[in-house]
């Protein structure tokens, strides 16, 4: 378990410029315990967190990219394109998911606050990870409403092209959205014991708030195709 | 306090237990060895396939022993119906080309030797590593199960090109269950792969070891990331396209099959799809997929050759550049699959251009290969000669690339023997070659234990010669015009063809039997082999530093390795012989950086 | 072991050559008007193509021979050049070959894709299906008539779903297993696919072309020299497709306005 990096001669670090960008240079200061608890802030924080999120992003991107493309190539063969009213639950929808990124990021700004050692008493941040939560569950099951909607209007997945796209890219979207609550859930539970890193946060806040703009983008493209 | 805490990445208690030791583990060592069983299991039976379709090929109405024992309607009075050879060459692509090619040099080799290569413990995620094995392993069982459903798996090839494939039932045996199992079994496969992406590059980027720096990682390390960024934007699509194939299917949208298709007097009730569609989506990831085989097979081949011929390759840097730029064009070339296809003949000629370009970083590694090897001390062993086989096949596979990139000569060799015979040499045989220089090489390693170099020989010799003779002559079947994927050849013009179709059979017979002596070369080695010692090759890059052969749990034992050189201090003079290991401070010459 | 080596390399490309050189088994005989480009682009691709592969094999061969089993005190030798020669070496000699061939491509490709069918074309449709061609000719008023899906029925031998009843222009199509077309005659033919995807390939006439369901493609054509010819599938398209196959004859003016009158009494 001792594991000691034993030091290395100082010619090295001098001569090898691109050291910073490998080894243990660290993700930055660690974090943070709940309830304010300073003795259990640990100091390490693993960078692979951070730059992972970025690849996990990167291949979502992709994933959306591809459906988009999809999207315009059969809008382009198709004489069976039929105009399709997105319910308007969608809109509420997204000021949810909005209010749900907010309400981590003022949790995340309080743990900030906390781990800085600056005021111990500032708040409770896991409220607003719970608010958080709570939202994003929210915005799930007003994308289940939106979906029974459109049932309701006769619209169903095989109904036409618009329909199918509309349930493909909603439903993967909501797939990624309950990831995203997972990394909530696992956010919270680190934190009420103590192990939370600032590099998972940070990862889960970027993947949360990567929804908004995902679920944006999406919304407009169904928007301007559908 | 603040060191150990950086080490904590990645790090976990060695298991005790049988289970989380052996099967869900979370080493990458054991994973990696996982990803090679999983392999070995896997082109063990597309060998077989390919046993089983060549023996029709040859010999149409041959009645094969047993054979009614695999299919329940596939080979009545054990001759196999044509459903059935359709069936078994899709299985025998699918296996290979994802479950061998795609596993064996990339996920096996990369889990087990890159974090070592950098000096890490293990790689930052080990849960998600952990996952990528076993869903990857998911994804081969459902693949599998397709031959015990009841018109048994798809027969669509492995491009499953709509609106075959989306049809159903209706289009034949093996269009219905078959095909949902199959892009299932795909898409599993592709969340599997992003896992494994996902540590891959995470591991190169920030774990490397105090000196790496990302220029001292050896070019077998620079192979397996440059394919993880790929893996990552490739697989990405390909999962959306299955996502909507399998749709198609079940639930009866209309993504790729277009309107008014009529099949058996009955129009289909699908309406306006694209069929192109399809093959954009599955062209965009099946490029690339190509690379995904052939790129870490170039990494592991010039580990294994700057070791064996005691000196470093012309450039390391121009290498790895190449590589990089094989991966950014791969992206721009997949329309050439497509060139009779009734895209805009413009856009066919927009394609042939970087597909005619992209033999320039090709030309540029196999010139450095050469061009590397002179002078060298070049030692003999199983190993190197895999590795300068890979040469000669890549060489080979790669000049027929010069034909097929060019829209004009393809209008002739489109989906002909042609086509099989480029892609079996230069991503099959030359990317096996890759896993097989890579086996004799590392197993030491791996297992403690020697390899039997006799045997590693003989089996060279076989695999050499066979796969010439094997597929040299598709070349010649497809310029006189043999269509591939039939099961038997009717067109008149096609009968005097079949001599060299029987010749062929024989020839992957032999061959195939040839690679059962490696197999048995791998277990008995695994078992009586001649102990290893630590570096048994004189190499120089960190996974010959391990305290231990096979290397501890957390592979350095309690000290993380410290780099001061490149990884190719070969050919100087130095107090261990003629090479200089990277964690040795003895400074190797003028340019050395120590 | 490294001279054997280099020896049995040198042995595979060479006799990997001699069928080549030999046309052991070769293309079939252009019988187009459009081929010869196709076909000299085709041996130009094979000769440079025949050469870096003969002499990468035999630099490969040479290298292995020459360099291995060194003696205890050799030291190694750095090519000439370096990387840097290697690179250049590689830009120039496949960039310009790249570039001629792709130059020389266009050109033979622009003469098969980037031409209209000429006015006086004879219009032949071409269905392709699960696992048989059906070829249509217009009939004397040179128009083919509407295509009902829906009405095809193969017991009826309404291949194409023609509503002869209803459609004017469906009354004097003739529907056809078998393709005739009039010798040095260019024929502009018509090609939909009814259920999946197919390719119409005939090798002497250097003409492959796939059919995409839900788009109606064309690809025109002028064969030169009489005799009968194999169309084949070459897309994969189901349990029947090594069997899809037809016949093309290519006739003289007089035989095939015999098989027409032929073909026409038969509907």
């Amino acid at each position: 378990m001792a594991t000691t990096v034993h030091e290395p001669p100082k010619i090295e670090s001098q001569r090898d410029p691109s050291q910073s960008h490998g080894g243990f240079n660290g993700g930055g200061q660690g974090l943070v315990p709940g309830k304010g608890n300073l003795p259990a802030v640990k100091h390490y924080s693993p960078p692979p967190a951070s730059t992972g999120i970025w690849v996990v992003l990167a291949s979502i991107t992709m994933t959306f990219a591809a459906f988009t493309s999809a999207l315009i190539v059969r809008q382009g063969s198709a004489l069976d394109w039929r105009h399709l009213t997105l319910p308007n639950i969608l809109y509420v929808n997204t000021l949810v998911l909005f209010a749900s990124s907010f309400a981590l990021e003022m949790a995340r700004r309080r743990i900030r606050v906390i781990a800085g050692g600056l005021k111990a008493d500032s708040g409770d941040p896991s409220r607003w990870l719970y608010a958080a939560l709570s939202l994003g569950l929210l915005f799930v099951v007003g994308q289940y409403i939106a979906w029974a909607q459109l049932r309701a209007q006769g619209l169903y997945l095989a109904t036409n092209p618009n329909s199918s796209f509309f349930y493909v890219l909603t439903a993967v979207h909501a797939v990624h959205v309950l990831g995203g609550l997972g990394g909530l859930l696992r956010v919270i539970r680190k934190m009420s014991n103590s192990t939370l890193r600032k590099s998972t946060l940070d990862a889960t806040a970027y993947y949360w708030h990567f929804m908004d703009g995902l679920w944006v983008y999406l919304l407009v493209l169904l928007w301007v195709k559908l | 306090m603040h060191d150990t805490a950086h080490a904590h990445v990645g790090q976990h208690a060695a298991p005790t237990s049988f289970i989380r030791k052996h099967v869900f583990s979370l080493d990458h060592k054991v994973i990696g060895k996982q990803y090679y069983g999983l392999a070995l299991a896997a082109v063990l039976i597309g060998m077989f396939l390919s046993w089983l379709m060549r023996l029709h090929l040859g010999w149409t109405n041959l009645a094969i022993p047993g054979l009614h024992l695999l299919t329940k309607n596939g080979a009545p009075g054990d001759v196999m119906t044509p459903e059935f050879y359709l069936q078994l060459m899709t299985m025998h692509a699918t296996i290979m080309v994802f479950f061998v090619l795609t596993t064996a040099p990339f996920a096996a080799f990369g889990n087990y030797f890159l974090p070592i290569q950098v000096g890490a413990e293990d790689m930052p995620f080990p849960h998600f590593n952990m996952m990528s094995f076993w869903v990857t392993f998911v994804a081969f069982l459902v693949l599998m199960s397709s031959f015990f459903v009841s018109d048994g798996p798809t027969l669509g090839g492995w491009t499953q090109y709509a609106p075959l494939s989306a049809v159903g039932q209706v289009g034949g045996p093996g269009e219905g269950a078959g095909v949902v199992l199959w892009a299932l079994s795909i898409a599993i496969f592709c969340v599997g792969q992003l896992l494994g992406s996902l540590n891959f590059i995470t591991t190169t980027l920030d774990m490397r070891t105090r000196g790496m720096s990302l220029w001292r990682l050896p070019l077998s390390a620079w192979g397996w990331f440059i394919t993880s960024v790929m893996g990552l934007t490739a697989f990405a699509v390909l999962m959306p396209a299955c996502i909507l194939l399998i749709l198609d299917h079940v639930a009866g949208t209309s993504f790729f099959v277009p309107a008014n298709t009529v099949i058996n007097d009955q129009m289909q009730p699908h309406s306006g799809g694209s069929t192109l569609l399809w093959q954009h989506l599955f062209w965009f990831f099946g490029h690339p997929e190509v690379y995904i085989a052939i790129v870490p097979g170039m990494g592991i081949v010039s580990h294994v050759l700057i070791t064996n011929m005691r000196k470093p390759m012309l450039s390391h840097r121009v290498l790895v550049y190449a590589m990089g730029a094989l991966a950014v064009l791969s992206y721009m070339v997949y329309g050439h699959h497509m060139f009779v296809s009734g895209m805009n003949p413009v856009s066919s000629l927009v394609f042939s251009f970087p597909t005619l370009v992209i033999t320039i970083p090709s030309t540029i590694v196999v010139l450095i290969w050469m061009g590397s090897l002179y002078g060298a001390k070049l030692r003999i062993n199983s190993a190197s000669l895999f590795a300068l086989g890979f040469i000669s096949m890549f060489i080979a596979g790669g000049v027929s690339g010069f034909f097929l990139a060019q829209p004009s000569i393809d209008i002739m060799l489109h989906a002909t023997y042609f086509v099989v015979g480029h892609f079996h040499l230069v991503m099959g045989v030359a990317a096996m070659f890759g896993i097989f220089a890579g086996t004799y090489f590392w197993f030491p390693k791996m297992y403690g234990r020697m390899m039997n170099e006799t045997l590693g020989k003989i089996h060279f010799w076989c695999s050499f010669v066979g796969a010439y003779a094997i597929f040299m002559p598709f070349h010649y079947l497809g310029l006189a015009g043999n269509v591939r994927r039939y099961q038997a050849f009717a067109p008149e013009y096609m009968q005097h063809l079949i001599p060299l179709h029987k010749f062929i059979t024989i020839a992957a017979l032999f061959t195939g039997a040839a690679q059962l002596i490696f197999v048995y070369n791998l277990f008995v080695s695994r078992y009586k082999g001649e102990p290893a010692r630590d570096n048994p090759w004189q190499g120089t890059s960190l996974e010959w530093s391990t305290p231990t052969t096979p290397p501890p749990h957390n592979n350095f034992g309690d000290k993380l390795p410290v780099v001061y050189h490149d990884p190719f201090q070969y050919g100087v003079e130095s107090s261990t012989g003629d090479y200089v290991m990277q964690t040795s401070p003895e400074k190797a010459g003028p340019d050395d950086e120590a | 072991m490294a001279k054997f080596f280099a020896i049995t390399i040198f042995v595979i490309a060479i006799v990997s050559a001699i069928p080549i050189l030999r046309h052991t088994w070769w293309m079939a005989e252009d019988i187009s008007t459009h081929g010869a480009p196709i076909d000299e682009q085709m041996s130009e691709t094979m000769a440079e193509a025949g050469i870096s592969f003969l002499a990468s094999q035999f630099i490969l061969g040479y290298f292995i021979w020459k360099f291995s089993n060194p003696k205890p005190g050799d030291k190694i030798k750095t090519f000439p050049g370096g990387a840097k020669a290697m690179v250049w070496a590689a830009f120039l000699l496949v960039g310009t070959e790249v570039l001629a061939l792709g130059v020389f491509g266009v050109k033979a490709w622009a003469n098969v894709y980037f031409t209209p069918p000429a006015a006086n074309a004879v219009p032949v449709e071409v269905q392709a299906g699960q696992f048989a061609f059906y070829f249509r000719y217009p009939g004397p008023d040179g128009s083919f008539g509407p295509i009902h899906p829906d009405m095809i029925n193969e017991a009826n031998q309404n291949f194409y779903g023609l509503d002869t009843d209803h459609d004017a222009d469906s009354k004097d199509d003739v529907v056809t297993a078998e393709m005739a077309v009039p010798v040095n005659r260019e024929i502009h033919l018509i090609m939909h696919s009814k259920d999946v995807g197919h390719s119409f390939f005939v090798p002497e006439l250097r003409v492959q072309q796939d059919f995409v369901p839900g788009m109606d493609l064309s690809v025109h054509f002028t064969a030169t020299k009489i005799g009968r010819y194999e169309i084949v599938c070459t897309q994969l398209c189901g349990l029947g497709h090594y069997n899809m196959k037809a016949y093309l004859s290519v006739l003289s003016l007089e035989d095939f306005d015999a098989w027409m009158k032929k073909e026409k009494a038969m509907q």
